[in-house]
């Protein structure tokens, strides 16, 4: 086990390494000079000479050769230090740590959800095949996967907040400020964050309780006189989450996808609305660190899925 | 052993020995969810070559007094604020749609496939160095890598094509690199090489044939996704440029009128929904009548 432990560690490192390099340099190598943007934006609050524009370019380390700008970077993020904003003239990291928790919580509470009904759906599915609610989960699974995001938090926002006027259609309230508002204002963002991990999900869960179903041991089972629920808990389900426990990680990366746009459609101030604003504004630093941040989680996130995977399973540490 | 099972088909009832081809019709054609899917892509190619003679309206250029019609015997879905036609856009926006789609799967498909097989058959460093690349490509969300490469390049149908290309050219290799694996200690590989066979030639005469299955189904399934990625891009407005009719920037455009005239948004999102909804179901037809096996791996 602690073999197999340091070979992911090992790869996972590696693979970070490569992420960073790839961010660094897709930033640097692609057109547009953040500066003159920048310039462009305040030029109305009083004339920038060139003389301005070479200090600043000198205060973000941007005169500097690319291998010096990256290992300046990534220097900085070992010590905590990811970048100063040029829109928002605060650290990176600051702004980063403000918005990070609201996409957090959107994202645990959709990432448990759809997790736990899709467990349900597959499971129900597979253990009633061909009834109703087999062909109605094959249905929303079909739907799910193939809903774009976005269109949904539009509908959504038409019928139960036009229409019926029962939830708010905009906006973050922190739950400590106003735990009800928070709770009514999260519900829509949730459900569109939800539909598509679930549906992958149930999916993933129905088939392989269906294979679970027909091994051997499930029929001694039955054959021993156990009821239903017996055999199902008991045996079936720890055997038929191990599939679906190497989709989470994936799913983790759908689901930050989709926050991007959830964020945009319901106006909520999160990381991802971030990204998209700061990625329109050219705001290096934070592009290149939220980016990177994120890319980071996902990885680490695969990590641990991997490992607790071989805990599971031990056919997978030695294969 | 238990025959495995697969969705609505009981292997274990099977007549006997059947033809590759009748198996595949059987398990392909017989199905009417798959055949639902077939006749919405059928339409959506339709309406994709023939757009010119089907829309008597022009997508481009509306008349301003036609603005923000309602559906009517004229105009069937409505017009949108510079008065063009909603369903003329809608048919004129699937040529974008298929385009965006083949292009990405195409050059994704071409590089992805090259890699994953090279990594493979060579194996040690280059292996390392490609599969750690492509694993580090995945560790980014999709979309996440779309938008910013999108972003950064500026908005147009090149530039999507280039940035979905990049963000899903790491799934064809990685199918690539298993399967050249499983296939590369075969005995009619070792025969060709010790009959002298350069690389290229077992690696693409003999290797690559193997992938056509596995190819055909993540090909149909990606299509699906490509489109669903470039509606999303195409909404947050760094995908399509505006003039050229693209259906997730009229979900975008429709975004305003919401609460007065919703059919603006709600009929392109019918009509992504459809079409990769019917993607879907053709590929895992397809899969699971070209090879059950990879059922859970696609």
């Amino acid at each position: 086990m602690t073999a197999y432990i340091i070979r992911r560690v090992i790869q996972a490192a590696v693979v970070i390494i490569i992420l960073s390099l790839i961010v660094f340099f897709i930033m640097r190598l692609l057109p547009g000079d953040p500066l003159v943007i920048f310039m462009g934006r305040s030029a109305g609050q009083g004339g920038i000479t060139p003389e301005i524009l070479e200090a600043l370019r000198v205060q973000y380390g941007l005169d500097k050769p690319l291998m010096v700008q990256y290992f300046n970077w990534m220097g900085g993020i070992f010590q905590g230090d990811l970048g100063e904003s040029i829109t928002y003239h605060i650290g990176v990291g600051k702004l980063l740590l403000e918005r990070f928790p609201v996409t957090l919580d959107l994202g645990l509470r959709a990432f448990i959800l759809s997790n736990i009904l899709g467990v349900l759906l597959g499971l129900f599915a597979a253990l009633r095949r061909g009834k109703w609610i087999d062909s109605g989960a094959t249905v929303f699974s079909y739907f799910g996967v193939s809903i774009p995001v976005f269109w949904l938090g539009l509908l959504l926002i038409y019928a139960f907040g036009l229409k019926l006027g029962w939830l708010p259609i905009s906006g973050y309230t922190p739950p400590w400020d106003n735990f009800w508002m928070n709770f009514k204002q999260s519900i829509m963002p949730v459900v569109c964050l939800s539909v598509m991990g679930l549906a992958v999900t149930a999916r993933q869960m129905r088939s392989s309780v269906l294979e679970i179903k027909q091994q051997d041991y499930i029929r001694t089972a039955w054959s021993k006189g156990l009821s239903e629920r017996v055999i199902v808990t008991r045996h079936m389900l720890k055997n038929s989450l191990i599939p679906v426990i190497t989709l989470m990680g994936i799913g983790l990366g759908i689901m930050i996808g989709g926050q991007v746009l959830v964020e945009t459609v319901f106006a909520i101030p999160g990381a991802g609305r971030l990204l998209v604003n700061s990625v329109f504004a050219q705001d290096y630093q934070v592009v290149q660190s939220g980016t990177l941040i994120i890319a980071v989680v996902v990885v680490l996130m695969n990590l641990i899925v991997d490992i607790s995977y071989g805990w599971f399973d031990p056919r997978i540490r030695f294969g | 052993m238990v025959e495995k099972q697969t969705s609505g088909i009981d292997f274990s009832e099977a007549p006997v020995p059947v033809s590759e081809w009748q198996r595949f019709r059987r398990v392909f054609f017989e199905r009417k969810l798959v055949m639902f899917g077939l006749i919405v892509l059928l339409l959506l190619v339709i309406a994709a070559i023939f757009a010119p003679l089907l829309t008597p309206y022009n997508p481009i250029k509306g008349d301003l007094a036609d603005s923000l019609q309602p559906p009517s015997s004229k105009h069937l879905l409505g017009t949108d604020i510079q008065g063009r036609d909603i369903l003329s856009r809608l048919i004129f926006g699937s040529r974008t749609a298929l385009a965006v789609g083949f292009l990405t799967v195409a050059i994704a498909g071409i590089c992805g496939v090259t890699l994953g097989l090279i990594a493979g058959y060579f194996g040690g460093v280059v292996n390392m160095v490609i599969m750690r690349t492509m694993d580090a490509l995945m560790g980014f969300p999709m979309l996440l890598l779309a938008l910013v490469i999108a972003a950064l390049l500026g908005s147009g149908l090149q530039n999507v094509i280039i940035a979905l290309g990049v963000a899903t050219l790491p799934g064809y290799a990685r199918v690539m690199h298993g399967l050249t694996l499983s296939v590369r200690e075969n005995d009619y590989i070792l025969a060709q090489r010790a009959m002298g066979a350069s690389n290229i030639r077992v690696m693409f005469k003999h290797i690559l044939p193997n992938a056509l299955p596995p190819m055909i189904v993540l090909i149909t399934l990606q299509l699906g996704a490509l489109i669903l990625a470039e509606a999303a891009l195409s909404f947050l407005g760094i995908g399509i440029k505006p003039p050229t009719p693209a259906w997730g920037g009229m979900v975008a455009d429709g975004y305003r009128y919401l609460s007065s005239r919703p059919w603006l948004s709600f009929a392109p999102g019918v009509v992504i929904m459809l079409v990769v909804f019917a993607f879907n179901l053709v590929g895992d037809g397809l899969r699971d009548a070209l090879d059950p096996r990879l059922r859970g791996l696609l």
